[in-house]
């Protein structure tokens, strides 16, 4: 009788499992912790609106590559793009899709947290430590209005690998030969010097404790938590704060069809040099990423509304919403997307 | 019926030991296999490499291998004298009553911490106070390093050392130290000549598990130890450790060669805890009174 009890509850259980599976389509994504809070906050809207659930995991950029490529997930998300490289690993093309833009802060410790100019070059010379003290000529010239101590510059890095520490080493490695060559870009990097911390609270934390430090947080990080950052000269040679606005403005500029690119040290006249879209990662036959076309037509769906209507989220979360011409450059990516050689989007 | 019974509880009890076993192969196993990459690529240069270099793709461990060995025995070390107190203290002097309550509860309490909250303790409280100490040495007052960590670790694994030891000490016959004190010798001389010699392996045994936990604690060491890729040159210098290079690093490693050098990383760290406890094992046999 017992047996007879238990082979009833397991069998409940697994046709309850299959009849859940089949009455809903649910997506599933995993990638880059970056854009965490406002994908979140996009898919719980997006339920409400259309019943469909999205589970996405923030496992990190990384994470989100390997488990699209080993097509785990229906979708993946990244703070960098996939290079040349790293898209011949995949068995069918890949799709990035922009979904909002970030920027990383140049964030410090002094007396009186005064705001500061800095250009690029300088940037780059404080985080190899050829600059190390806060009185040294080259940041005094740029600063002549601001009383800066006599005190040495403590350098504080990201020690985890990440995307915010891409973006910054990216932007570095074009404004300085010497930092192309030393250093490189990364996730992950050989620091010249420094102390390291773990994730934007733990840069954020000792920074706070350490008189004298500088180190580099994202955007959203640094506003939400009322952080100094500095002014940073970019390519037209104007001093541009870093803000949701300067931010957009950076995608101001000659994009590409495939929407791969860095728009660190950008040409745009007013836009803050170091920043970066995030991206959706999507195959661009849905049915080599091993979708069900029913799961494919709700995942063109998804991207399409992310890429509206579910912007009006980026700047309450202190994103920066994607560019018109970013927008329309996305647009036709998404038109691009098909089934078993058909296009999905009408 | 009692017999069928007594059978497959017994085949029950082989299937949990042998199923340890095999997960720890395969474990192993699995390390290996993944690490093979990185072994092939780097050879013996692994080991003794300086450079960690993702970017340019070198590898070498030797920074964090210094920083694991370091911070675990530095912890070590402070956290002795204040373990065997405390467990002395609960077994020998207060076995029950008031002080006997709070002690253990606090070291209790202790133990249930999460290892985020020591980190972000050390963080906040520990780092400012180091700092003061540097500047009095004059020497670079970063706030944390090797010695920070070493002093978060030293809180973390009291519990363990002294719980381990307190019941041990509570093991000693009671004959044994009424026939001590009854020759008319002072507790001391009670702890010093019966006590401690007769739980000296078990002792061991609690710091070799304190030992483990220093070995392998990532999260609060990271948040404190400065992540420097260089060897430390004092106990005052940022370093890195391989629990934490591991943990800081994995999830972004997006190079299979540089997610094959993290997964070798834990292979040596698998093996040194193997070894660690082959060690120990061999010395609590050793010291055992029979």
């Amino acid at each position: 009788m017992k047996k007879l009890i238990l082979l009833g509850m397991v069998a409940g259980i697994l046709v309850s499992v299959f009849t859940i599976q089949a009455m809903a389509v649910n997506l599933t994504g995993a990638g880059a912790t970056f854009p965490y809070p406002l994908y979140s906050k996009m898919f719980s809207e997006y339920y409400k609106k259309t019943g469909i659930k999205i589970n996405y995991q923030a496992i990190g950029s990384g994470g989100g590559i390997r488990q699209i490529r080993a097509k785990t997930v229906d979708f993946g998300a990244s703070d960098a793009y996939v290079d040349d490289e790293g898209l011949k690993k995949f068995s069918y093309p890949i799709l990035h899709v922009p979904t909002a833009a970030g920027a990383v802060v140049i964030t410090y410790n002094l007396p009186g947290n005064p705001k500061l100019k800095l250009t690029g070059r300088i940037i780059a010379d404080i985080f190899l430590g050829k600059i190390n003290n806060w009185c040294a000529p080259e940041i005094k010239k740029l600063n002549p209005k601001v009383k800066l101590p006599d005190l040495k510059i403590i350098v504080v890095h990201r020690s985890d690998g990440s995307g915010t520490t891409f973006i910054f080493s990216d932007y570095l490695s074009k404004v300085s030969r010497v930092w192309k060559n030393k250093v490189g870009r990364g996730k992950s990097l050989n620091w010249p010097c420094g102390l390291g911390a773990k994730g934007n609270p733990g840069v954020a934390g000792l920074i706070k404790q350490l008189p004298g430090s500088v180190g580099y947080v994202e955007l959203i990080y640094a506003l939400s938590n009322r952080m100094p950052y500095a002014d940073v000269q970019n390519r037209a040679g104007n001093f541009i704060t870093p803000s949701i606005r300067s931010v957009s403005l950076a995608a101001d500029t000659k994009l590409p069809d495939d929407m791969r690119i860095s728009l660190t040290d950008t040409s745009a006249k007013y836009g803050y040099p170091i920043s970066g879209f995030t991206w959706i990662l999507i195959y661009k036959d849905l049915k080599e990423g091993g979708l069900t076309k029913e799961r494919a037509k709700a995942l063109v769906k998804l991207l399409w509304w992310m890429i509206h209507e579910g912007q009006k989220y980026t700047e309450k979360l202190h994103y920066a919403p994607l560019s018109k011409k970013a927008v329309k450059k996305s647009e036709a990516i998404i038109k691009s997307i098909t089934y078993e050689g058909k296009r999905l989007w009408r | 019926m009692e017999m069928r019974q007594d059978r497959t509880f017994k085949i029950m009890l082989w299937l949990g030991g042998i199923s340890f076993f095999l997960l720890l192969l395969l474990i192993f196993i699995l390390l290996f296999k993944e690490s093979l990459y990185s072994i092939n690529a780097f050879g013996i240069k692994f080991i003794t490499g300086k450079v960690w270099d993702p970017v340019n793709e070198k590898f070498g461990l030797f920074p964090f291998f210094v920083g694991t060995i370091l911070t675990s025995f530095i912890s070590l070390f402070i956290s002795l004298p204040f373990s065997l107190s405390l467990a002395l203290l609960l077994s020998v002097y207060y076995k029950e009553g008031f002080i006997n309550k709070v002690l253990s509860t606090t070291t209790e309490l202790l133990a249930g911490i999460p290892s985020v909250i020591y980190g972000f303790w050390g963080l906040f409280f520990l780092v400012p106070l180091i700092r003061k100490v540097e500047i009095k040495l004059r020497i670079p007052p970063y706030g944390v390093g090797i010695l920070t960590a070493s002093l978060i670790l030293a809180i973390m694994i009291i519990p363990y050392i002294s719980s381990i030891s307190k019941e041990v000490i509570k093991m000693v016959p009671q004959d044994l130290i009424e026939a001590g004190l009854s020759l008319g010798s002072t507790t001391w001389e009670v702890v010093k000549k019966v006590i401690l010699p007769y739980c000296r392996s078990g002792i061991f045994a609690g710091i070799l598990l304190g030992f483990g936990r220093a070995f392998g604690e990532t999260m609060a060491v990271t948040m404190v130890i400065g992540n420097s890729n260089f060897v430390p040159e004092n106990i005052f210098s940022p370093a890195n450790t391989m629990a934490s290079v591991i943990a800081n690093e994995f999830t972004e490693a997006t190079k299979d060669i540089h997610l094959s050098a993290l997964i070798q990383i834990g292979l040596w760290l698998f093996v040194l805890s193997v070894i660690v406890n082959l060690i120990g094992s061999f010395i609590v046999k050793r010291y055992k009174i029979r």
